[in-house]
């Protein structure tokens, strides 16, 4: 029963990922992009982790890919015709050779996780599996450093961003 | 014969329940909006000291009707330069969102019929309150699309402006929510309304619910914050190219969101359900919160003039989001302690 309703969803998630990339409008790429996430938060579902799956749709399908359809209206890319300038990222040596370089490093885990024997899923779950209170728990208990840290981090880079702004204002 | 087809069905109880609460929701909504058109004109129209429709049926109880149908049968147009597909998707979207948010919204205690206990919603989620705003979140990309696809600045500059104001106001609305949920100690919808059952959560965070409602009125795209329509300066923003039914449907979502949102102040501050000594059934106490509540966003429309776009953001940025940390600031060391 399980299987029946994750083959269509992961399905989906990886039409449309390929969406993303093969789409000719950025419009078209950031409704995939979207239409991927929302997948992706039915797969958390399907795993009993309600909240994160709630938290996957408020954060990344509703918070930050409005601002990516924001950006992407404002400057009103168009994709087709003479203005295809934001296409020139397919030229780009160094992003290139990063993200392979990226996608290898992310093969390589993946492929250790599943030989390590770790991906067996547990028998029976505990009873407060991926409930809000069991993940606030242990974010602020075994994982505080590094919830710290990636709070120092989005702090910086929002600050950076205000200053850079208000320079091209002034 | 029925005893046969009762045990036949047995197994499938949770399912025939499910779909008929979701079918019943469903249609009440979309029942509602008709309705909720027809109050608004007639009680627009006292308020501007004018009649309102009165000439079809008995009080003018026709005209709603009468108007759907003439939208159902108008021909739709679409231009040219328009993207087709996410054309016909944003009011999809729209009205998709709307409904699907009304699932996790509890009306009453649950009853027993046939020896079943019947919840009063159509989803009891435990973690319903951020259900509600991730699917009203997913809202903002109808009209986002609307503006976008139509391929027309006007409609393109009212998408931008809806998605830049309900982000701003989005903030607001959860952070004054969180202050309830900090109280409760809990997400769930019912939950919130049974922790209420001696007093309404109005009377200790009455700061939390006046920034709650004015975050949902701005939310909703109702005036005094309806600047994605603003006509003056849009022609009427991100719907300006839709004609016909798909014009209606943007409506129709905007009157189910507002029906949504008075159902959620209700939850969250005026005790849901509880009529506190005066003998109503439950449902027609939630009912009626309900329904002042929307006669209470009538008003403010009729009342308040349109603010400015920049008056807007700084009224939300400025005023409200400090204004709702500082409250839940204050409620989460009250708690502590």
């Amino acid at each position: 029963m399980e299987l029946l309703i994750f083959y269509p969803l992961a399905g989906l998630c990886v039409a449309f990922a390929l969406g993303v990339v093969i789409n000719n409008s950025p419009v078209g790429s950031a409704m995939s992009l979207i239409a991927m996430m929302l997948g992706l938060a039915g797969i958390f579902v399907l795993q009993q982790a309600h909240f994160i799956a709630v938290l996957q749709i408020i954060i990344y399908a509703g918070a930050i890919m409005v601002l990516f359809m924001f950006v992407i209206m404002l400057l009103n890319l168009k994709g087709s015709g003479e203005d295809a300038s934001w296409r020139s990222r397919d030229k780009n040596l160094l992003m290139t050779v990063l993200s392979g370089f990226l996608v290898a490093g992310l093969l390589y885990k993946i492929l250790c996780v599943l030989n390590s024997g770790e991906f067996d899923s547990p028998a029976s779950l505990p009873e407060n599996f991926g409930t809000a209170r069991e993940v606030g728990t242990i974010l602020f208990t075994e994982f505080v450093l590094p919830f710290e840290v990636a709070s120092i981090l989005l702090l910086v880079a929002m600050i950076g961003a205000v200053v850079l702004a208000k320079n091209k204002v002034d | 014969m029925i005893d046969d087809a009762i045990e036949f069905l047995e197994p499938y109880t949770y399912l025939i329940i499910g779909s008929v609460k979701a079918l019943v929701i469903a249609g009440a909504l979309l029942g509602i909006v008709p309705l909720l058109v027809w109050l608004e004109r007639r009680l627009m129209g006292r308020f501007q000291v004018r009649l309102g429709p009165n000439r079809v049926g008995p009080f003018g109880l026709g005209q709603p009707i009468s108007d759907s149908i003439k939208l159902l049968f108008k021909e739709s147009i679409i231009q040219g330069s328009a993207d087709k597909f996410l054309f016909h998707l944003a009011p999809a979207i729209v009205v998709f969102t709307a409904i699907v948010t009304f699932a996790v919204i509890p009306f009453g205690d649950p009853i027993t019929v046939m020896d079943q206990e019947i919840g009063l919603w159509a989803a009891n989620v435990d973690i319903g309150l951020l259900f509600v705003f991730a699917i009203s979140g997913m809202g903002i990309y109808g009209m986002v699309l609307a503006g976008f696809s139509s391929n027309n600045k006007y409609s393109l500059m009212g998408g931008l402006r809806s998605s830049a104001q309900m982000i701003s106001y989005e903030l607001t609305l959860g952070l004054a929510a969180l202050s309830v949920i900090v109280l409760t100690g809990s997400l769930s919808l019912i939950d919130m309304v049974n922790s209420q059952d001696s007093y309404p959560n109005i009377l200790i965070q009455p700061l939390a619910f006046l920034l709650f409602f004015i975050a949902g009125v701005a939310e909703t795209n109702r005036a005094p914050f309806d600047l994605p329509e603003a006509e003056q300066e849009l022609v009427a923003g991100f719907h300006t190219e839709y004609t016909g039914m798909k014009f209606a449907m943007f409506f129709m979502g905007e009157y189910i969101n507002m029906v949504t949102m008075s159902a959620l102040v209700t939850l969250l501050f005026l005790g849901g359900w509880n009529s506190y000594g005066i003998p109503v059934w439950p449902i027609i106490a939630f009912a009626g919160k309900v329904g002042f509540l929307l006669c209470v966003f009538i008003w403010l429309r009729s009342t308040y003039p349109r603010i400015r776009y920049d008056r807007l953001m700084t009224f939300g940025w400025k005023v409200l989001v400090p204004l709702s940390l500082l409250n839940l600031l204050v409620t989460s060391v009250f708690v502590v302690l």
